[in-house]
């Protein structure tokens, strides 16, 4: 029996595959930067199907939002277009996809049945959250329980990555400006 | 063989969305769209941990406000498992921090180099060698 959700499902997995193809095959590099936008809306829009809500936020706020802003940023200041791909490179590209993705699909009958609640990965510490977040926290919103409190530490350490990450921006690309100003203009 | 892609054909098109990242990352020179790569790679591989964590019929992983304040939860409720979006949550703001330093990056090497083909850098650096005589 296939369900409504799981329809919409496959009309996201083919818009996602189409985008993926286009990206590849596209030259000029405001259209690849928006279609990587799309990719994230979409993406954004399969987590609200997956049940993960909080990614969808995310994803849509950061990944298709900030990711798009920073690589429009990132292309005004260097070029427009990309060069043509040369035939060496597009093999040795091929041959690597298709050793990784051979790889992974001889991996694929190890992985849990889609969409079963028994699974180790489903029926372990995931569900022991799901069960004493009521308990002890009285939050609703078990992602947020989990990672504001339980895994609070973690997320401390991802705030640190990205303040590494701001100051690192910031020096690479000059604070004051200085000698940069006149090559600029 | 058909069965066993039948229940993981979710997961089969998102390895085919990864290895179209990867080859995006990989068959390209230009600077820019090889971050457009890594970040169509890591998209899919968020993908990869959400679906496994999806539980059919279950709900989103959110308790119902007035059974915890009654202290009256269904033990019986049906969620998905929510640790894979925390565990994902975290990964896209770590991901966007990552992605905003290649392409700073980047722009400095426009501005040292001039282009952002690596072909043309690594053209630029011979040259520079033979230059120095090194």
């Amino acid at each position: 029996m296939v369900d409504f959700t799981q329809v919409f499902d496959y009309v996201l997995m083919a818009m996602l595959l189409a985008i993926g193809v286009a990206v590849i095959r596209l030259k000029n590099l405001f259209a690849i930067v928006m279609l990587t936008g799309v990719y994230s809306l979409l993406s954004a829009a399969w987590f609200v199907s997956l049940d993960a809500l909080d990614v969808g936020f995310t994803e849509a706020a950061v990944g298709a939002g900030v990711s798009t802003v920073l690589l429009l940023a990132a292309m005004l200041l260097t070029a427009r277009d990309c060069d043509h791909v040369g035939a060496a490179r597009h093999w040795a590209a091929l041959a690597v996809t298709v050793a990784a993705g051979a790889a992974l699909f001889y991996a694929l009958p190890d992985m849990p049945i889609y969409g079963s609640g028994d699974t180790p990965a489903n029926s372990g510490v995931g569900m022991d959250y799901m069960m004493r977040t009521g308990e002890e926290l009285f939050i609703p919103n078990v992602v947020t329980a989990v990672l504001g409190s339980y895994r609070g530490f973690d997320t401390m350490g991802e705030v640190f990555v990205v303040f590494a990450a701001g100051v690192g921006v910031a020096l690479l690309m000059g604070l004051g400006g200085g000698k940069r100003d006149e090559e600029d203009v | 063989m058909i069965e066993m892609l039948g229940e993981r054909f979710t997961y089969a098109v998102i390895i085919i969305l990864m290895m179209v990242g990867l080859y995006a990352l990989i068959a390209t020179g230009n600077l820019v769209k090889r971050m457009v790569g890594l970040t169509i790679f890591q998209t899919s591989v968020f993908l990869l941990y959400i679906s496994m964590g999806k539980v059919f019929g279950g709900a989103p992983p959110i308790l119902p406000y007035y059974e915890i304040k009654n202290d009256s939860l269904d033990p019986t409720a049906l969620y998905s498992n929510p640790l894979p979006h925390v565990l994902i949550l975290t990964a896209i703001v770590v991901g966007v921090a990552t992605l905003a330093m290649g392409l700073a990056l980047v722009v400095r090497i426009r501005e040292a180099y001039g282009t952002i083909e690596d072909d043309d850098i690594a053209e630029a650096d011979y040259s520079l060698e033979l230059e120095k005589g090194v």
